[in-house]
C-alpha cells in the first residue's frame, strides 16, 4: 500500500513535545509549504482530511446516480455520448479522490464501508431526483458550476495529494458545465413546453444548489481550523456569493427566472433571499427525497460486484503461484 | 556463468518543487533502497533539481506495451465531446 511503503522512510512523529511539533507544522502551512503523505501531521489534520476527501469521493460516486438515470433516454446521440462521458468523468473523480484519501493511511474498503453503512456523508444535492431531461441541463450548469466554485480553491489546499487531485478534476469540470448550459440554452430557445421544462428544472434545483456551499460561516462546524490549516481558503458565504454573481447573469441570458423574490443587486454583487436551512439539515440527515434510493443503489452495486472482486483476487493468486513456479 | 548481481536497478522520481508531483528522472543501480536514494541524490540532483526523491525497484514496475499504444489509447483520442470546446457557449455568457 502506498502510504505504508512511504512510511518505511518516514521518521515517525518527532519526539519533540506535541506543542513544538504543532507549531512547526503550522509554520510550514503558513509558509505555503505543501504537506505530503509521508510528512508528520497532527492527527486532527489527518482526520479532517480523511473525512473531507472521502466525503468528496463519495459525492462524486453517488452523483453518478441522478445523471445516469437519463443516459438511456437522452434525446439524441450527441447528448447521450456527452452524458456518458460526463458520468465516466465523475467516476474518475471519485477514484482520484479515494486514492488521495488512501495516502493518509486509510483503506479503500474502510471508506466504502462508511458510505454503505450510512456513517459517511456525501453532498446533499444528490438526494434530489432528476425528473425531466432539463434536470440534466440544470445539473451540469448549476451543480457542476457550484462544484467548480468550491473546487478551484481546493487546488491550493495544503495537502499535496488532494491539491493535485483537484487540479486534475478542475480541468475536467469545464466540459461538464458547458454541456449543461448548452442543454439549457437549447431548451430555453425551444418550444413553449421546452422553456417550461427548463424553468421547472431551475425552480427545483436553485435552492438545493445554493445549499451546496454549506451553512453560513457563523454556523459551519469545521471552518475555522480548516482555514488555519489552509484546507479551506474561503468561507461558505463568500463562495456562494461568487457563484451567485457568475450565475444570475447566465440565467438572464437564458431568459429564465430565478425562484427568489428577494434576489437583488447591491454594492456590485447579487444577494439571495433566506435559505431554508432546515431543509438542508433534513436532507443531510437522510430525510431528502432520494437518500434511501441513492444508498440502496450503492449497496446493490457493491453486492453485485462481489463476484468480480472475488474473481480478481483468485486470478491474482493464481498468477502469483504461476510466477513462483516459474522462478523455482 | 555471470557473476551474481551485487546491485539492482531502481527508478528515480524527483519532486521538482513544493507541491508538484514526483516525476520520473531516470534510474540508478544500488544494492538496497537506502543506497539507491544516495545514488539518486548524487546522480540526479546535483543542481537543485528537487526537494524530494523516490526510488522504486525497476522490477516493481509493470508497463504497457509500446507496440499496443495505438489501440490502448485510441478511445481517448476519438471523443471530442470530452472537451469543453465541443459545446457552444455564446461569447456574451462569458467564461465557463
Ligand atoms: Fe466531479
Ligand atoms: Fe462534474
Amino acid at each position: 500500500m502506498y502510504s505504508q511503503a512511504l512510511d518505511q522512510h518516514d521518521r515517525a512523529a518527532p519526539d519533540a513535545e506535541p506543542e513544538a511539533a504543532l507549531a512547526r507544522f503550522q509554520a510550514r502551512i503558513d509558509a505555503e509549504e505543501k504537506i505530503e503523505a509521508n510528512d508528520w501531521m497532527p492527527a486532527a489534520y489527518r482526520r479532517t482530511l480523511i473525512r473531507q476527501i472521502s466525503q468528496h469521493a463519495h459525492s462524486e460516486i453517488v452523483g453518478m446516480g441522478p445523471e445516469g438515470n437519463w443516459i438511456t433516454r437522452a434525446p439524441s446521440l450527441r447528448r447521450k455520448v456527452a452524458l456518458l462521458a460526463k458520468v465516466q468523468d465523475e467516476c474518475g473523480h471519485g477514484l482520484y479522490l479515494y486514492a488521495a484519501a488512501e495516502t493518509l493511511d486509510v483503506s479503500r474498503e474502510t471508506l466504502v464501508d462508511q458510505l454503505l453503512t450510512g456513517r459517511a456523508k456525501y453532498s446533499s444535492i444528490f438526494n434530489y431526483p432528476t425528473l425531466t431531461w432539463a434536470d440534466i441541463g440544470a445539473i451540469g450548469w448549476l451543480v457542476d458550476g457550484a462544484a467548480i466554485m468550491n473546487q478551484i480553491p481546493l487546488c491550493r489546499c495544503s495537502y499535496g495529494p488532494y491539491a493535485r487531485a483537484m487540479i486534475r478534476i478542475c480541468k475536467e469540470e469545464s466540459f461538464h458545465q458547458r454541456q449543461g448550459f448548452e442543454i439549457m440554452l437549447t431548451l430555453a430557445r425551444g418550444s413553449e413546453a421546452q422553456v417550461a421544462m427548463a424553468q421547472d428544472a431551475l425552480d427545483r434545483w436553485w435552492w438545493p444548489v445554493l445549499m451546496m456551499f454549506g451553512p453560513p460561516d457563523g454556523e459551519s462546524q469545521h471552518s475555522d481550523q480548516s482555514m488555519a490549516w489552509k484546507i479551506k481558503r474561503f468561507g461558505n458565504d463568500g463562495l456562494r456569493g461568487k457563484f451567485l454573481d457568475a450565475t444570475v447573469p447566465q440565467a438572464r441570458y437564458l431568459g429564465l427566472s430565478i425562484p427568489d423574490p428577494a434576489l437583488h443587486f447591491a454594492d456590485g454583487h447579487w444577494h439571495h433571499g433566506p435559505i431554508d436551512w432546515a431543509e438542508f439539515r433534513r436532507v443531510l440527515a437522510g430525510g431528502g427525497p432520494c437518500n434511501a434510493e441513492r444508498l440502496a443503489a450503492r449497496r446493490l452495486a457493491h453486492a453485485e460486484g462481489a463476484w468480480v472482486r472475488e474473481a480478481a483476487r483468485a486470478h491474482a493468486a493464481k498468477s502469483a503461484d504461476a510466477l513462483a513456479a516459474k522462478a523455482a | 556463468m555471470a557473476a551474481e548481481a551485487d546491485s539492482r536497478l531502481w527508478e528515480v522520481f524527483i519532486r521538482a518543487r513544493n507541491g508538484l508531483a514526483h516525476q520520473h528522472a531516470g534510474s540508478v543501480h544500488a544494492a538496497d533502497a537506502e543506497l539507491a536514494l544516495q545514488a539518486a541524490r548524487d546522480t540526479y540532483t546535483r543542481r537543485g533539481e528537487g526537494v524530494s526523491l523516490w526510488v522504486v525497484p525497476s522490477a516493481a514496475i509493470t508497463a504497457s506495451d509500446p507496440a499496443e499504444a495505438g489501440t490502448l489509447f485510441e478511445p481517448g483520442t476519438t471523443k471530442p465531446y470530452r472537451h469543453p470546446t465541443f459545446y457552444a457557449v455564446p461569447d456574451e455568457v462569458g467564461h465557463m
